[in-house]
């Protein structure tokens, strides 16, 4: 037991600023000749993990990095759009360390570690210059300097970005790195392989169980830590912006073999997606948050003018300007159509429960995102700038749009594709979706899990982002993790085990194979009805109902009640077609991560009944202001929620334990937009 | 609610990379025009799981489904991701077809390719060509200078960035007929050339590069732009050209 209750977050004494400074100075190196005698694991290639190998493999270490794409290039950083964080205050906003620190607690509704923050908008700067030096096309002024945008919750221009193909370019960056990496014979690439369990020996991370997913193969590695940087786990909920591989099993096995699980209950729900058009839809896109910052907002604010939009008999340009709501700038005017997602998210439902929505279909969803304002402004700007004297508006028109598509040429480009519309002349329609969880493996200051030698960084551990996540600010936190942080703090642990030796052969590795070879068997045996992913989509239904943008007591109940009803369906009636010893099976490589997801929902609908409380992208219906604004309760839940599984227990007996969060260097307020 | 479609699909199907592919021909009802291609594909295998008769679903690549990652691949009716341009296939939807179409699905067809599965191939090629110098050797753990000390023309970072958009799909190799690797090498090449960051290493990088190219059994480049044609990411043969510029160069005295 005395591991697994052991969460000490070993956050350093020292005043705020000095924290990371002063830390670095206690901990163990370990010396460059005995580095290359180091194995390390690390699971998963997008920013985290590729940031972290490279680092790790210039250092000296072996490094052993796998995937379950085809190439490290594909992982899903490279979906993220709008930009990266950084306090640099190049556009002299008085931006500092101190604001973009203070911003993002806020951001996360003072549940998120202060400690780790402070350190990751220190670090922020370093991540840029990086990048810049590895030859990220980040977006220029004309006179050479790096450009920036705004993006929501903040009042300042921080975010540095490449049109809206950011994590694009920042991956590709970290995956030419590891190239360089891969090619000196540092970092050995495992594409096309699945983690499928964590080998913990004497209670300490030894190794992984992987699967060839070509071959079917079952393989033993050890090393002498274990990274895991395996993302979110957001497809719980089957329509989601996250890729259709993404998925929890990595951190779901690490956190069944004692790895202790924090926060499951907050997921960030997006503000700026397309709506969901029918049931055939296989996930939902994001547009990226950077367009609010050009777009505004609107629904109409009559109830007719709604049914005529729905039916097309009116077109959104044909509702005059006193006949629309913009419901952001309205209610928050300090911030508009800027506020944090969660706020915008809840302020797009809340129209929509009211009837406002303006999609043609079931759902009856959806809101307008209008450009035409900025075109104009533009246009206006780029015709005064050419000299133009009186520009018509089809002049002003033409300006502007060229100035939107140099801004956001893809993001418009992909709108038309998937909806046949087009959004430089209409508004384009969006709608909250399911994006991130800020909820992942509980880790110490280090970014070590409960469990000894593994280490979980990025979007899969809990650390930085508290209750809801700023945009442009996940980047940041996997390239601070693997790129500057770990490669420091995993010394330490290392320089103890210099000596040892390492081998797959222990009974424990031999334990966790056949176990993951037994769970395919059944998987493959099971002669049921139904495909993996019609439990899948049932599974996001009830998550999204219940454990979705809001929730409430009798819902939560219902939530969990319905997942164990599923799970024991799930595993009485799927069928996936094909044998064990055929290879390459994508139904098999779905229907393993499904059974995670359906223990792990039950967990994120019991964190979350536990919280009475509102805050940030967990809102409990009970607990609202008069106006309809989270109602946080800082006197008892000021604090992160650790679940612990016991061994050959049931997910409904999981034991929750609480980390308190200290703020020394803030003041705990009321989180306003107004 | 708009009229749902119905297709004939001429799927090849090939069990791993030793046994011999063939056409399978499949029938999908209920398709909705707002479909992705791929979402259509999810449909006919939901349809192959109920009905039990095949002993495997259709095997395809594809993750991001949203355009970017590269990992859709798919020749639909002879054309690399499909009948439209600047789209992956997972962008491509299903009301650019006619009800009652029958639609030919194949894998990308290319030595430097072979297929893993059914319209699964591989392409760990392109991975060996960027391991071969696709990239600027600085060293990620340590200090850098400050990035606003090295301005950057504005025109040449969006060309920069422009050849960096490249999202190594291997579309540019399915649609050219001596299947070369050109576009895509000349892209990374293009990107780091045009930055000053890049220039250092430039004459190298371009060497290795195209030596690993030909060593990989991509074949040479004729002209015929095919590739520009099918790249879903707008990328221009000029690269091409700066790329044939370069590697002449290279092997000046510096
Ligand atoms: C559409 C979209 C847009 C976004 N835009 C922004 C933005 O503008 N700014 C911002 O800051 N953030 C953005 N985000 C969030 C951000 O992109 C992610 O949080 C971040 O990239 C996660 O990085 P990661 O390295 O932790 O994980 P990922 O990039 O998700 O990588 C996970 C890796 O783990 C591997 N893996 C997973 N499971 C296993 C397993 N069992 N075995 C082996 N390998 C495994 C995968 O192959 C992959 O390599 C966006 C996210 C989305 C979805
Ligand atoms: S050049 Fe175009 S077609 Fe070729 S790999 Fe890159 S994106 Fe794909
Ligand atoms: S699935 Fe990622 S580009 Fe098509």
């Amino acid at each position: 037991m005395k591991d697994i209750l052991n969460f000490n977050s070993k956050i350093p004494v020292s005043s705020l600023p000095n924290k990371w400074k002063d830390h670095k100075s206690t901990l163990k190196l370990v010396s460059p000749n005995n580095r290359s005698k180091i194995e390390i694991i690390v699971v998963g290639t997008g920013l985290a993990g590729a940031s972290a190998s490279t680092s790790l493999s210039e250092l000296g270490y072996r490094v052993k990095a796998f995937c379950y794409q085809d190439s490290p290039r594909r992982a899903h950083s490279v979906a993220a759009q709008g930009g990266i964080n950084a306090s640099k205050n190049y556009k002299g906003d008085n931006d500092s360390v101190y604001k973009l620190f203070y911003d993002t607690i806020k951001g996360g509704d003072y549940r998120s570690r202060e400690a780790n923050v402070y350190r990751l908008a220190e670090i922020s700067s370093n991540i840029i210059d990086q990048c810049v030096a590895q030859g990220v096309p980040f977006a220029r002024d004309y006179a050479g300097y790096l450009e920036t945008r705004s993006f929501g919750g903040t009042k300042v221009s921080r975010t540095f970005y490449a049109k809206g193909q950011t994590g694009q370019q920042l991956l590709l960056a970290c995956y030419s790195s590891m190239s360089r990496q891969i090619k000196i014979g540092r970092v050995k690439m495992y594409n096309r392989h699945e983690m499928l369990d964590l080998v913990v020996v004497d209670g300490v991370a030894k190794g992984i169980i992987a699967r060839n997913l070509i071959s079917g193969e079952i393989e033993r590695h050890a090393a002498h830590a274990i990274v895991i940087a395996s993302g979110g786990y957001g497809n719980i909920f089957f329509l989601s912006t996250n890729a259709m591989g993404a998925n929890a099993s990595a951190i779901w096995k690490v956190h069944k073999k004692g790895g202790l699980f924090a926060n499951p209950c907050y997921t960030q729900i997006h503000p700026t997606c397309i709506p969901v058009h029918g049931n055939y839809q296989s996930k939902l896109t994001l547009m990226s948050e950077s367009l609010r910052n050009d777009g505004r907002i609107w629904v109409p604010n009559k109830l007719e003018d709604v049914i005529f939009i729905r039916n097309g008999s009116k077109k959104p340009k044909e509702i005059n300007e006193e006949n629309r709501d913009y419901y952001l700038e309205r209610r928050y005017p300090s911030f508009g159509n800027l506020v944090p997602r969660d706020v915008a998210s809840r302020a797009a439902k809340e129209r929509c429960d009211k009837g406002f929505g303006i999609e043609n279909n079931e759902t009856k969803e959806g809101v307008f995102l209008d450009f035409s304002f900025s075109i104009e402004k533009y246009g206006k700007e780029k015709a005064n700038e050419l000299g133009i004297q009186e520009p018509s508006s089809l002049d002003k028109q033409k300006l502007g749009e060229e100035i939107m598509e140099s801004k956001y040429g893809n993001l418009f480009h992909m709108y038309e594709k998937i909806t046949n519309d087009n959004p430089y002349k209409t508004p384009m329609k969006i709608y909250p979706a399911v994006h991130y969880t800020m909820g992942g493996l509980w880790v110490d200051y280090n970014l070590m899990s409960s469990i000894p030698g593994c280490y979980i960084i990025g979007e899969a551990n809990f650390s930085d982002h508290g209750a809801n996540r700023l945009g442009a600010s996940a980047l940041m936190q996997g390239l601070a993790d693997g790129y500057f942080i770990l490669p420091y703090t995993i010394a330490d642990y290392l320089s103890e085990c210099i000596t040892e030796k390492m081998s797959t052969k222990h009974i424990a590795f031999q334990l966790s194979e056949e176990n993951v070879k037994n769970r395919i068997q059944k998987l493959i045996q099971n002669n049921g009805n139904m495909s993996v992913d019609f439990f899948h989509k049932k599974l996001g239904n009830i998550m999204w109902k219940y454990v979705g943008m809001s929730r409430n007591h009798v819902g939560l109940y219902k939530a969990i009640k319905a997942i164990q009803e599923l799970r024991y369906e799930f595993w009485k009636n799927v069928f996936i077609p094909g044998n064990i010893d055929d290879g390459l099976n994508s139904e098999l490589e779905k229907a393993g991560r499904v059974a995670d997801f359906l223990e792990l929902g039950e967990l994120m609908a019991m964190d979350a009944l536990k919280r009475n409380e509102s805050c940030g992208s967990h809102f409990r219906e009970e607990y609202k202001t008069k106006e309809g604004e989270a109602l946080r309760d800082d006197v008892r839940y000021k604090h992160v929620s650790i679940w612990e599984h016991r061994k050959n227990h049931l997910i409904s007996d999981e034991i929750m334990h609480k980390e308190d969060l200290n703020y020394t260097f803030i003041k705990v307020q009321p989180r306003s937009y107004k | 609610m708009k009229k749902l479609m119905k297709f004939k699909l001429k799927i090849w199907r090939q069990k791993n990379r030793e046994e011999r592919g063939n056409f399978k021909t499949y029938q999908v009802y209920n398709v909705s025009p707002d479909s992705s291609f791929l979402e259509m594909l999810d449909l006919l295998n939901n349809h192959i799981i109920c009905q039990k008769k095949d002993s495997s679903t259709i095997s395809f690549d594809h993750d991001c489904r949203e355009g970017i990652c590269g990992m859709c691949s798919l020749y639909i009716n002879g054309r690399a991701h499909g009948p439209d341009n600047l789209i992956t296939t997972c962008q491509l939807h299903m009301r650019h077809f006619h009800d009652g179409e029958t639609i030919y699905v194949e894998p990308w067809r290319a030595t430097p390719f072979p297929i893993i599965k059914d319209l699964i191939v591989d392409r760990s090629s392109f991975d060996r060509i960027i391991i071969s110098g696709g990239y600027i050797s600085v060293n990620t753990f340590g200090k850098t200078i400050d990035g606003n000390m090295i301005p950057i023309h504005k025109e040449q970072a969006d060309k920069a960035f422009d050849a960096a958009t490249c999202i190594g799909c291997g579309a540019c190799v399915a649609a050219c007929k001596n299947r070369s690797a050109m576009l895509f090498v000349s892209a990374k090449v293009s990107q780091f050339a045009l930055l000053p960051q890049g220039k250092i290493e430039r004459k190298k990088r371009v060497m290795n590069m195209i030596k690993k190219m030909d060593e990989e059994g991509f074949g040479s480049c004729t002209n015929t732009r095919a590739c520009e044609v099918e790249c879903p990411k707008g990328i221009s043969t000029e690269h091409i050209s700066f790329m044939n510029r370069e590697y002449i160069q290279s092997f000046t005295a510096t």
